[in-house]
């Protein structure tokens, strides 16, 4: 891997930037790999990259079906944050988060990290009520959380409208809390882990899982046959479409979310805003784009693409908050497929086949989750045993009845 | 927007109708095993292609009825009521997908 500094980019650019290697070799599939990973977006790349140079396993392939960032990591709102309600939620989340504030420097790519808060607002005298106590909760757990009053508020977002239909009466900050350029992170991982070893397959589309009795032995693509000694799912809206090649069933809705951006303007909102019940959230890209997102399209979708209502919706939630966003036009808007799991919390760890191992259900929260996802699946596909900190995120806790019921703390309902 | 065709009503717009899930689910007896219980209550197809589906015509009838929609075209394959036979594959492939078959 050429590293990337100030020097290099200072000769590059005096060559006039002919010389640049790939960031990341085009790889053809091997016959056999020990492990093979399905799904080439942010969860797959990152368990790849912590398994080759954490665990030591460096025979790994990861097989994307399109491109490189073109899948839900290429397509989400980039927040970061980890204000979670529950404990198992809050480990995990906060890892995560620990995570990215070293991850730049350890990838050698800029993340263009910018901790810059996150906001949740309060509507009325429950909704205040329920913000302490998810405050403390959040405090207990051990991660950053702020109480802020309208006046605080309107000096951190000076463009919020306090007196809206359902006036805003609060809010709480956590302050760690950002974004991050969801394709640096991506590309950053998927040349890091290229550099330690690791093939990146595009364009091979899994089409079937080889199966001798209930272990996994390879995998069938449009490239042809590959062993694997373990494999594992990472395919955020396939998961289901997985599983049935697998023979097993999950409880899992595919639906569609959607989000859209502005054209560019000088910066004008600071930090993330999000109000769980006029049901929006907002934010600034660094180019200028006023991000907008809301809820998910209400019925089952594959299909990349969201409808008109929800885009009503979300624009006149952001509209009731920014009313002086009004004259902005909107430049762009798209949608991913997001796996709702019933109880918000993803899926992670062993399945009843042997040897196959998922990570799935992300539903509408997985960017966030990226390093620690990859991290804790690099264990579990090491040790065959799940990490500490998702033991209780396997698919058995649906069996057990051992719900981590995050729907209330987690954003906007969806 | 999806223009969905209410048995009772006829077609309307999607922002009338409530959407209630995959259909043709079966409450299973109180003697079943966790497992087949945690399947009846959680576990659903999914499938990428031809899902049926519930809806309800909340601001219009108010009856519900059963849908089977391509979930990748958002096309409507059939529409039937609650209590009739799931369609088959075979028949609920609509003129158009005939037509590229």
């Amino acid at each position: 891997m050429q590293r990337y500094s100030f020097l290099r980019h200072v000769g590059h650019a005096l060559r006039g930037h002919r010389h640049w290697q790939p960031a990341w070799q085009t790889a053809e599939p091997k016959k056999q790999y020990d492990v093979v990973i399905i799904g080439g977006g942010g969860h797959g790349l990152a368990t790849a990259y912590y398994l080759a140079t954490r665990y030591g396993i460096k025979n790994v392939a990861v097989l994307e079906k399109g491109y490189i960032g073109g899948g839900n990591t290429g397509r989400n709102t980039q927040v970061v944050r980890s204000n979670y309600f529950f404990p198992e939620s809050a480990a995990f989340f906060d890892h995560s988060l620990t995570l990215f504030e070293t991850l730049s420097k350890e990838l050698n790519f800029n993340l263009m990290f910018s901790q810059c808060g996150h906001i949740v607002l309060a509507h009325s005298e429950h909704e205040l009520e329920q913000q302490r106590r998810t405050v403390n909760s959040i405090r207990l757990n051990g991660v950053d959380a702020e109480h802020l009053s309208p006046q605080q508020l309107k000096k951190r977002v000076p463009l919020l409208n306090l007196d809206a239909r359902f006036p805003v009466l609060g809010g709480f900050v956590q302050p760690r809390g950002g974004c991050i350029r969801h394709d640096a992170l991506v590309w950053g991982l998927a040349r890091a882990a290229d550099s330690a070893g690791v093939d990146i397959i595009q364009n091979c589309e899994v089409t079937g899982l080889q199966l001798q009795g209930d272990k996994v032995v390879g995998v069938d693509t449009s490239l042809g046959g590959i062993a694997a000694d373990r494999a594992a799912i990472a395919v955020a809206g396939h998961t289901s479409e997985l599983a049935r090649m697998a023979g097993f069933r999950v409880p899992i809705t595919s639906m569609a979310l959607q989000a859209l951006v502005t054209e560019p303007v000088k910066p004008i909102i600071s930090t993330m805003v999000i109000s769980p019940t006029i049901h929006m959230y907002i934010s600034q890209t660094d180019h200028g784009e006023v991000l907008l997102g809301a809820g998910a399209d209400v019925y089952n979708s594959y299909a990349q693409r969201g409808g008109i209502p929800a885009i009503e919706e979300t624009v006149a939630a952001a509209l009731e908050l920014f009313p002086s966003l009004s004259r902005l036009r909107l430049m762009r808007q798209w949608s991913g497929t997001t796996d709702i799991t019933p109880d918000t919390t993803p899926i992670m760890g062993k399945t009843p086949v042997q040897n196959l191992y998922l990570s799935g259900g992300w539903g509408t929260g997985g960017f966030k989750a990226i390093p620690a996802g990859g991290d804790t699946m690099a264990y579990t596909i090491a040790n065959d045993e799940s990490h500490p900190l998702i033991a209780k995120f396997g698919l058995e806790r649906f069996t057990i009845g051992a719900l981590i019921d995050e729907g209330a703390a987690s954003g906007v309902s969806h | 927007m999806l223009q969905i065709p209410c048995p009772y009503c006829g077609t309307r717009d999607e922002a009338e109708f409530h959407f209630g899930g995959e259909a043709h689910i079966t409450r299973p007896g109180p003697e079943v095993s966790d497992e087949e219980w945690s399947d009846y209550l959680f576990n659903r197809e999914n499938p990428k292609g031809t899902h049926f589906e519930r809806w309800c015509h909340n601001f219009g009838c108010g009856q519900w009825f059963n849908v089977a929609r391509d979930t990748v075209t958002h096309e409507i394959d059939a529409v039937y009521r609650m209590g009739e036979r799931k369609p088959t594959p075979e028949n609920v492939l609509t003129e158009n997908k005939r037509r590229l078959a």
